[in-house]
């Protein structure tokens, strides 16, 4: 069946089996690997995206369910060269280790601060209660979201310039320390 | 990886178009909506329906409304939707009790109120929340529509009374005036499955139960509900005594299976402990105490 789905801003229209599931849509289809691909049941949450505007496991939705919505990948979080502040944070706070979570803790993230930019610890938490880190680096992972709160997700729109966000060479300047994708 | 068997894909915009499909498919169809159930069992091949039908599109199932003396809630409501609801929040503290151990945020964005009961997983909790709160199911056909007591609406583990190509559109809960409710549980970990559960209702008449619901949840109960339990406090006031004994009723008539989340005298305790831990919160409730 042919699908039409909007993936980080850009239409994309495929001929796909019905039976593909998303999370294989973005990662074989499209070639977009950084949505990771985990437990295969819902339960690890390293597969999320946003399905319009909503963070979703998208290991148990079907890409003929996405047809005519709009998704949104971890490759969909920076604003050209500057990190989104979510990106920002993980990096300054060390909030990743083998990095296999981190896609999806992030677009977790970047769904919370835009609808409450001042979480506290517990609400983090509970954000992020339905993914996995397996190298169980979750303090880090708090952290780096409290790093990036209160930062907008676009500086380059904001007033004034914020030096944790805009242009910061030792953050967007070397390849070693880009988000793995 | 895991896939699921090759399957069609259809879109329904409309219920008279989704029961028009399942009739089309003759039983060898399955609606979607959530998706973390169905999904799974695809990809193990336990279900391996001839076509899965996309039931996203029906917002017309997508609501929470107060009609007369009783709360509506569409089958497409999201868990998310429930547990943001004030309406619901005020008439049943035990579904807000419920939605905030349902899986996980993410899982809530998606799954529904319909698909949860559709289900029929013996260890769901919205099954046993409803159950306890005597709610209705709405069931369309075709034909016509019919209300099932929830209490009735499995036919075993994973079996629902639905035919083939009746669609569950609406769940109905009856507001009563000195009601409180509670649910317990214990899991391994967030989102997970429930080791055991509790849900209950209680109405107080003057400190005395004049209605009650107990219904557990994986803890092997036929329909779900501590009959005994209730039969006996019906009449009576909530007493560490009454308490006692109802705990003691409902893990008598609990049958849990042994597995990888605790032994059969682990559950039975859960059952006794949650069920008085419950009725406890549920009588404070009704009672306003919090």
């Amino acid at each position: 069946m042919q699908v039409r789905i909007t993936v980080n801003g850009v239409e994309h229209v495929n001929e796909i089996e019905s039976r593909q599931l998303l999370v294989h849509y973005l990662r074989t289809t499209l070639g977009l690997t950084g949505t990771h691909w985990g437990c295969d049941t819902s339960q690890c949450g390293t597969c999320v995206a946003w399905l319009d505007e909503e963070p979703v496991k998208t290991c148990t939705v079907l890409a003929a369910m996405a047809d005519g919505h709009r998704v949104r990948t971890v490759e969909g979080l920076a604003d050209g060269a500057t990190l989104d502040p979510v990106q920002v944070g993980f990096m300054a706070e060390h909030g990743l280790q083998c990095g296999f979570c981190t896609p999806g803790m992030m677009m977790t993230a970047r769904h919370l601060l835009d609808h409450d930019p001042d979480p506290d610890e517990a609400t983090i938490r509970e954000a992020i209660s339905g993914q996995i880190c397996r190298c169980t680096g979750y303090e880090n992972i708090v952290r780096a979201v409290r790093h990036a709160a209160g930062h907008p997700s676009h500086p380059s729109d904001a007033a004034g310039a914020d030096p944790a966000t805009d242009g910061d060479s030792a953050v967007v300047g070397e390849p070693s320390q880009e988000v793995p994708a | 990886m895991q896939t699921p068997a090759p399957v069609d894909y259809a879109r329904a915009h409309s219920v008279e178009q989704a029961l028009d499909l399942l009739d089309q498919h003759d039983g060898e169809a399955r609606l979607i909506a959530g998706g973390h159930s169905l999904i799974p069992m695809m990809r193990l091949r336990i279900a391996q329906p001839e076509c899965v039908i996309d039931i996203n599109d029906l917002t017309e199932l997508d609501y929470i409304r107060v009609t007369g003396d009783h709360l509506s809630i569409g089958a497409l409501t999201r868990h998310k939707t429930v547990l943001a609801s004030p309406v619901i929040g005020e008439h049943y503290a035990i579904l807000h009790d419920a939605e905030r151990v349902i899986a996980d945020p993410i899982v809530r964005n998606r799954g529904t109120v319909g698909g949860s009961l559709c289900q029929a997983d013996p260890a769901e909790d919205l099954s046993a929340v409803l159950a306890a709160l005597r709610a209705e199911a709405v069931i369309r056909s075709r034909t016509g529509s019919r209300v099932v007591p929830v209490r009735e609406l499995d036919d075993g583990p994973y079996q629902t009374v639905l035919e083939d190509a009746e669609i569950l559109t609406e769940v109905r809960i009856p507001i009563r005036p000195g009601a409180g409710s509670a649910y317990e549980k214990v899991e391994r970990r967030t989102g997970d499955w429930a080791v055991a559960a509790v849900g209950a209702y209680l109405v107080l008449d003057g400190g005395v139960v004049s209605d009650v619901g107990i219904a557990l949840a994986a803890l092997g109960v036929e329909h779900g509900c501590a009959t005994e339990a209730e039969d006996y406090l019906r009449g009576r006031e909530i007493t560490d005594q009454t308490l006692a004994e109802a705990g003691r009723l409902a893990a008598a008539a609990s049958r849990p299976s042994p597995d990888q989340r605790g032994p059969v005298v682990y559950k039975r305790h859960l059952a006794d402990e949650l069920t008085r831990r419950a009725l406890r919160r549920a009588a404070d409730r009704a009672q306003g105490r919090i």
